[in-house]
């Protein structure tokens, strides 16, 4: 009776484990030739297309929320020329990553896990396996490179919509003024705010994809399995992403000085 | 042509479940050899294990001296292009049509030119009879369909050894006749090693060379074709003639008192031995044996009327 409940106590660090054995085997099959080209292409194309639309979307409002926050806060302090600044960092550093990852994990995470999860369970990856092909090269290498280029390019994309968002809304809701807004940008923000944002977007395309596959690829138990499969893998992301997140702003926030302080 | 595969003691089992313990058996190369079994026996847990898809707890399955049960990741992928596997519902891949399915393992694994590519593909696809499908998504062909194109697939890279799961389920009894059929024609043509899971009576009687019988968590018999025909032993009687008398029942095994009531029921006399499905070429087999040869050199007394027609001759009611 000890070594069952022990066994289930124990469980989540097996998962985790395997999660992670996962991830290394898709590392080493990282290098292993030939390049699955094609299939990279596709898959980029192929997530792109499902993430580009709510993640501009998302990034409007996400940019605007943090330019009124960051803009009526800054105001009381007397501090207005510092708008911009501070709203660049937030969305640079946080928002960004943030809003990618939430849509590279929701759209492109998700279609992974069902796609992966239906070839589970009609036998394809057997197939594929006993054709003396191995599904994490052939299937889960590109996709998880892909969806690492995708979020790449994403965040560039939230931290310019963002950016432009939170402009608009400065200047047209608070009355901020324009040039203030823009030259204060390098007042408090550098240039290695823009790296730990794409780094941020880099290891969350990874966590996204890496999950996702293990998921999909695990799944059983028929076509409800690959429900399952979906809705764990966006859980289990999500909490990953924050945690992920939390750790890389740590690290940061320690190892780079603020500009300015 | 053809390869033996030789298993010693494996056992598997899913956490404390024993699926099948100690089975030991050489499938002899380049014959047809057919595993049976009541439902749920394992006799696809033990497909899986025999390509290394699943990794049973002892044992050894010894293919041209690589032990699959042990062997690298790496050596794996290399011995498993020897396998052809045909999946229950043919596997094929959603996203392809039968032409790129079939051509696949073709483009992966060889640097053949296209029009090499496809001369491969065309006369497989003429094999199963598929010509004319060849645009065709898996979802929008029969199931009998997708199984004749999972067999093209498995035949593209021209295996040594075929490893077939249950090709009659859900096919009608004429298409089951015709798939026989091809593996024995295929059988001649390419003298691969062929095993055949299923659980089909019929099939079993009149095709292989060679059957084995999983029941109750073991392998309770593997020998030749007239050899399990002929036996008196009450598991493979009851099971090979499709009886509800004997050891066997409804969930797995019989209990005390459901055997202490058939006590005094005999089992039917055994049925006669079919004759064995012949090349449709008519040219015979490299390891066809002339019909009754195992029974006269060991001895065997096969059921009167023996040998004599093609109908796999089930007892009367079963």
């Amino acid at each position: 009776m000890s070594s069952l409940t022990a066994s289930k106590a124990l469980a989540p660090i097996g998962i985790a484990g395997k999660l992670f054995a996962f991830a290394l085997d898709v590392a080493r099959a990282l290098f292993r030739r030939p390049f699955q080209l094609r299939e990279f292409i596709q898959q980029a194309w192929f997530i792109a297309s499902v993430t580009i639309v709510p993640t501009a979307l998302v990034a409007i409002p996400f940019g605007a929320v943090i330019a009124l926050q960051v803009g009526g806060l800054i105001k009381q302090f007397g501090a207005q020329s510092f708008t911009g600044s501070a709203s660049v960092l937030a969305v640079i550093q946080q928002a960004a990553p943030i809003g990618t990852a939430l849509l590279i994990a929701g759209a492109g995470g998700s279609a992974i896990a069902a796609d992966l999860g239906a070839r589970k369970i009609r036998e394809e990856l057997d197939a594929m396996m006993v054709l003396g092909i191995d599904p994490i090269q052939r299937l889960v290498v590109p996709r998880v490179l892909a969806c690492m280029l995708v979020a790449f390019f994403l965040n560039g994309m939230v931290s310019v919509v963002g950016v432009a968002g939170g402009y608009v809304f400065n200047v047209i809701l608070q009355d901020g003024t324009p040039g203030a807004y823009i030259a204060s940008f390098t007042a408090l923000a550098q240039l290695p705010d823009l790296w730990i944002g794409l780094i941020k977007a880099l290891v969350f395309g990874l966590i996204a994809a890496v999950v996702a596959a293990y998921k999909g690829m695990n799944a059983n138990g028929g076509p409800k399995g690959v429900g399952d499969a979906v809705n764990e893998s966006v859980v289990i992301t999500f909490l990953l992403l924050f945690v992920a997140n939390f750790v890389l702003s740590m690290v940061y926030l320690q190892i780079i000085p603020p500009k300015g302080g | 042509m053809g390869v033996e595969i030789k298993v010693d003691g494996l056992t598997k089992s899913f956490g404390k479940q024993l699926i099948w313990g100690d089975v030991t058996l050489s499938i002899p190369a380049g014959q047809v050899s057919v595993m049976l079994g009541p439902s749920g026996t394992g006799k696809s847990v033990f497909l899986k294990s025999l390509i290394g898809l699943i990794k049973p707890d002892r044992g050894s399955i010894l293919i041209e001296g690589t032990d699959i049960a042990s062997c690298s990741e790496r050596d794996l992928y290399e011995i498993r292009k020897l396998f052809g596997v045909l999946f229950q519902d043919g596997a094929m891949f959603g996203s392809m049509n039968l032409y790129d399915n079939v051509a696949f393992p073709l483009r992966e694994h060889t640097k053949k030119s296209e029009s090499e590519v496809r001369s491969i593909v065309m006369e497989k696809m003429d094999l199963v009879g598929l010509v004319g499908a060849e645009d065709k998504l898996p979802g929008e062909i029969s199931g009998g369909m997708r199984k004749r194109a999972g067999l093209a697939r498995a035949l593209v890279l021209d295996p040594e050894i075929l490893l077939i799961d249950e090709p009659d389920s859900g096919l009608d009894p004429v298409r089951t006749s015709f798939i026989n059929q091809l593996f024995i024609d295929l059988n001649a043509q390419i003298d691969a090693t062929f095993l055949i899971v299923t659980h089909d009576i019929n099939s079993t009687r009149t095709v292989p060379d060679n059957i084995g019988l999983l029941y109750h968590k073991h392998l309770a018999m593997f020998g030749p074709r007239e050899m399990l025909l002929s036996s008196e032993e009450p598991v493979v009687r009851q099971f090979l003639n499709a009886q509800t008398v004997g050891p066997i029942g409804m969930s797995e095994e019989k209990d005390a008192d459901e055997l202490a009531a058939e006590k005094d029921l005999d089992m039917p006399p055994l049925p006669p031995i079919p004759l064995q499905l012949e090349p449709s070429s008519g040219i015979p087999r490299r390891h066809q044996r002339e019909p009754g040869a195992w029974c006269r050199e060991n001895g065997v007394t096969p059921p009167p009327g023996s040998f004599e027609s093609a109908n796999a001759g089930l007892a009367p009611g079963a």
